[in-house]
């Protein structure tokens, strides 16, 4: 096998773990205002919350599109073994993202039943944040595997740790969701999420404080990668960036400084990432599948890593563009048609 | 047996099933809208015309309602492959899955990215950035369709692949695989098939209009331009129709036995127009036959070979009374768009198509019918592939998941009911649009600023809304 080739499944697995902390990162901060939807005080506050995140949304989602879609695309023995594994929680994510997704079309048809968009919203945003967090800590506990197929039941993710995580998810979005809302908004609900934010931002690192130190005792294996040479460095690094990261979004949400609060949440999103990276690699479905193993051929990943190289760039400049269109404080007036 | 016997097979192909029909019925809608709103704001750049601002207004308000319910029964696509049949995303992923990257990469980022400026923006971009993000839209849903109908294509005809030892497909021609033998056909029947359909929309709505007496010039307008594309599109769509059964006839004899209602092989075959397939005697009975008529169309000569479904091996066949009656309600609905086309151009002619009569209330009828023929088509194929996934490789059973039977049984009955109740509430939203007509619709420059949600906007007449949720 040629050089190149050889280094395919790494170069996917960093693409696809791209799309998903991009998914997460942006897909989080409007599922993140989902969930604060019900304590927005106001009609108004909410009108203009859900204005703020109408018309960059369906964008955010396509994210989920692609990480599903890419881990078929070129590691599709762990796509069907993670999706068989991890089943109901995944249907359950799906339906509320059905849920919410609706909501943003369908609240503004009807009077009569607003308030059950309005909860379909948040419902929606809750379960299924709370969904991605449980897939993510089942995923981690290591699904049962024989052969190539997942051969464990239907309720192995539920535990204590992916309860942990599951609430964490929460935290974690709407810490990011107050951070949209400081950029986007004004007055009361501006004020309202600078609160929000601070509390959010106190639990998420609280949440990432335990499942630090679950972590390592789930698996042996786990165990030995934060422990020894040279995960140890990361181990000891970690928590003071995550302190770095967390600093700067308490200082910058308490001072108008939604940009820098909104970088900083991604921050400790990405630190969070690449403790995961480090307990997972090189396993795709941990202790179980490497990548390599779940690769599909040379030809496959090099067929569609050309369009990768080709589209993500313009995907990205054009995904910034449409946020730029729509910069600046959202008036509740703004993006109905 | 009690439906709980049901094996966990069956169910995970009933969910799959359901949740792809319900699926395609929105991306079928929104190919046509968003070609049709591209238009639209083309002749307003090109002609100046108000009007057709007030039909785009109109339609971006159903496209956008449409749209967001295509993409979070598109997201669950995504994931269905895995989440029941594991087993052929292991198989078949190697060559199916970077097609639907591509899909993915090319138009579902590219639907969304503009689709914020298109239902949002057009009062912060100029007028050529806002046509170009419209024209965005509608090339991104048709390269979506392109892609998918690659995967599914390839998985009735496949080419282009080899076997390695653990049994997955893996491409060995990438181009034999995306444009595999069925690929042509199926593209321009499906895309004809959407554009078909909004165009039924379209005239329904106008049809209903002008019954009820609100035909302003907007209605009169859009009506006469669906008009117009029934009468282009409907023969041609029979034609295409005709040329993918050729397609099929040569690489899934089986599929087209079991459409055509054959068991037995024979030359001079007779056209069954009616019967009753009757699996367990392996004949068709009640049958209304034109002689020698499925030979002349499947090969052009009166003596020429038909298949039957019984010369194929047991254990090789597709269900014959499904594929057999779905065909025949596509292909009944097909004509009647046809004959709806030509009555309608007649009227054209005559110079009253804006009279009510029967040929509007016709047209109100058959408004859904496009999705009707899109759903029943699509049985017909996906039965016909039967038992097969990956036709005449890997069968269904092989494909299927690692399920429980309880979490199979719950997610069926999860997604049955969420998408009755979600899709069914988008449905009488978009039904309430539709009676509101154009004249609701203002167009944004001279739409006051207010209140009321993302789609606040649209409820021009609240005292309106009041009294027609009143009266729902």
């Amino acid at each position: 096998m040629s050089g190149f080739a050889h280094y395919l499944p790494d170069i996917w697995a960093a693409i696809i773990a791209f799309a998903i902390l991009t998914y997460v990162v942006l897909d989080g901060f409007d599922l993140g205002i989902g969930i604060l939807f019900p304590f927005l005080g106001s009609e108004e506050n909410r009108t203009r919350a859900m204005n703020s995140v109408a018309p960059v949304w369906d964008g955010n989602e396509t994210w989920l599109v692609m990480g599903g879609g890419g881990l078929l695309a070129v590691f599709p023995l762990a796509y069907g073994i993670i999706l068989n594994a991890l089943y109901v929680p995944i249907i359950i994510m799906l339906l509320s993202l059905a849920f919410r997704g609706v909501a943003f079309e369908f609240r503004g048809k009807t009077r009569r039943w607003q308030k059950l968009w309005d909860k379909a919203f948040f419902g929606g945003s809750l379960i299924a944040t709370l969904a991605q967090g449980a897939i993510l800590g089942g995923l981690l506990r290591g699904p049962e595997v024989t052969g190539r197929t997942f051969t464990g039941g239907p309720f192995d993710w539920v535990s204590w740790f992916s309860l942990g995580t599951a609430l964490a998810l929460v935290a974690g979005y709407v810490m990011l969701g107050s951070a949209w809302l400081v950029i986007k908004t004004s007055h009361g609900l501006y004020d309202l999420a600078r609160r929000v934010g601070q509390v959010s931002l106190i639990v998420t690192l609280g949440f990432i404080g335990l499942a630090s130190l679950a972590t390592p005792f789930l698996h042996p294996e786990y165990y030995h990668r934060w422990f020894q040479w040279p995960g140890v460095i990361w181990s000891a690094v970690v928590p003071l960036l995550l302190m770095v990261a967390g600093f700067g979004y308490w200082t910058a949400i308490r001072s108008d400084r939604g940009v820098v609060a909104y970088l900083s949440g991604i921050a400790i999103f990405i630190l969070c990432f690449m403790g995961l990276g480090l307990s997972i690699f090189p396993y795709i479905v941990p202790a179980s599948i490497t990548i390599r193993e779940a690769s599909t051929t040379a030809m496959s990943q090099g067929f569609i890593l050309v369009g990768a190289a080709i589209f993500l760039p313009i995907i990205l400049a054009y995904t910034a563009y449409a946020y730029w269109v729509f910069r600046g404080k959202t008036s509740e007036h703004e993006h109905h048609y | 047996m009690s439906i709980f016997d049901i094996p966990t097979l069956d169910l995970a192909r009933a969910q799959f099933a359901f949740v792809v029909s319900a699926h395609i019925v929105f991306p079928a809608f929104s190919i046509g809208t968003a070609s049709y709103l591209m238009v639209l704001e083309a002749l307003r750049m090109i002609t100046g015309k108000e009007v057709f601002l007030r039909i785009f207004e109109f339609w971006k308000h159903i496209f956008a309602v449409v749209f967001g319910m295509g993409v979070v029964s598109g997201v669950v696509m995504s994931y269905e492959f895995g989440l029941n049949f594991a087993h052929f995303s292991d198989k078949a992923g190697p060559v199916i899955g970077p097609l639907m990257g591509y899909e993915v990469m090319t138009a579902f980022f590219l639907e969304a990215g503009f689709l914020g400026i298109m239902l949002f923006g057009r009062n912060r971009v100029n007028k050529w950035i806002y046509m170009f993000a419209v024209t965005m839209v509608a090339f991104g849903t048709l390269l979506s369709a392109f892609w998918i109908l690659s995967v599914n294509s390839w998985m009735q005809t496949p080419a282009g692949f080899a076997m390695n030892d653990v049994g997955q497909f893996i491409p060995k021609n990438w181009w034999e695989v995306i444009f595999n033998p069925s690929l042509p056909y199926r593209f321009v029947h499906m895309v004809l098939a959407a554009y078909l359909t909004t165009a039924l929309v379209v005239a329904g709505v106008g049809a209903w209009h002008h019954i009820k007496g609100t035909a302003d010039d907007a209605v009169r307008t859009m009506f006469r331009m669906a008009v117009a594309m029934i009468l282009v599109t409907a023969p041609i769509q029979i034609f295409a129709g005709d040329q993918h059964g050729l397609n099929t006839l040569e690489h899934q004899p089986a599929k087209i036995a079991a459409m055509e209602g054959h068991w037995e092989t024979s030359k001079g075959a007779g056209l069954i127009l009616f019967g009753i397939p009757n699996p367990s005697q392996e004949r068709t009975d009640y049958k209304i036959e034109v002689p020698y008529a499925s030979s002349l169309i499947l090969t052009h000569s009166l003596e020429g070979e038909v298949p039957g479904l019984g010369d194929f091996p047991a254990n090789e066949r597709p269900p014959m009374t499904i594929v057999f009656f779905t065909f025949r309600i596509m292909v009944g609905l097909g004509f009647a768009f046809a004959a709806i086309g030509l009555w309608g151009g007649w009227l054209m002619l005559r110079k009253r198509l804006h009279e009510p009569g029967l040929f509007h209330k016709v047209a109100l009828v058959f408004a859904p019918g496009g999705f009707l023929a899109i759903i029943m088509g699509w049985f017909t194929t996906e039965f016909g592939r039967q038992p097969y996934t990956v036709y005449g490789h890997f069968t269904t059973a092989e494909s299927v998941s690692n399920l429980s039977h309880g979490a199979a049984w719950a997610a069926l009955i999860g997604f049955v009911v969420v998408y009755a109740f979600l899709f069914g509430s988008g449905t009488f939203y978009l039904l309430r649009l539709m009676r509101r007509g154009p004249e609701s619709a203002e167009p944004v420059e001279n739409t006051p600023q207010r209140a009321g949600g993302v789609a606040g906007a649209m409820l021009a007449n609240d005292v309106t809304t009041e009294k027609e949720e009143a009266h729902a």
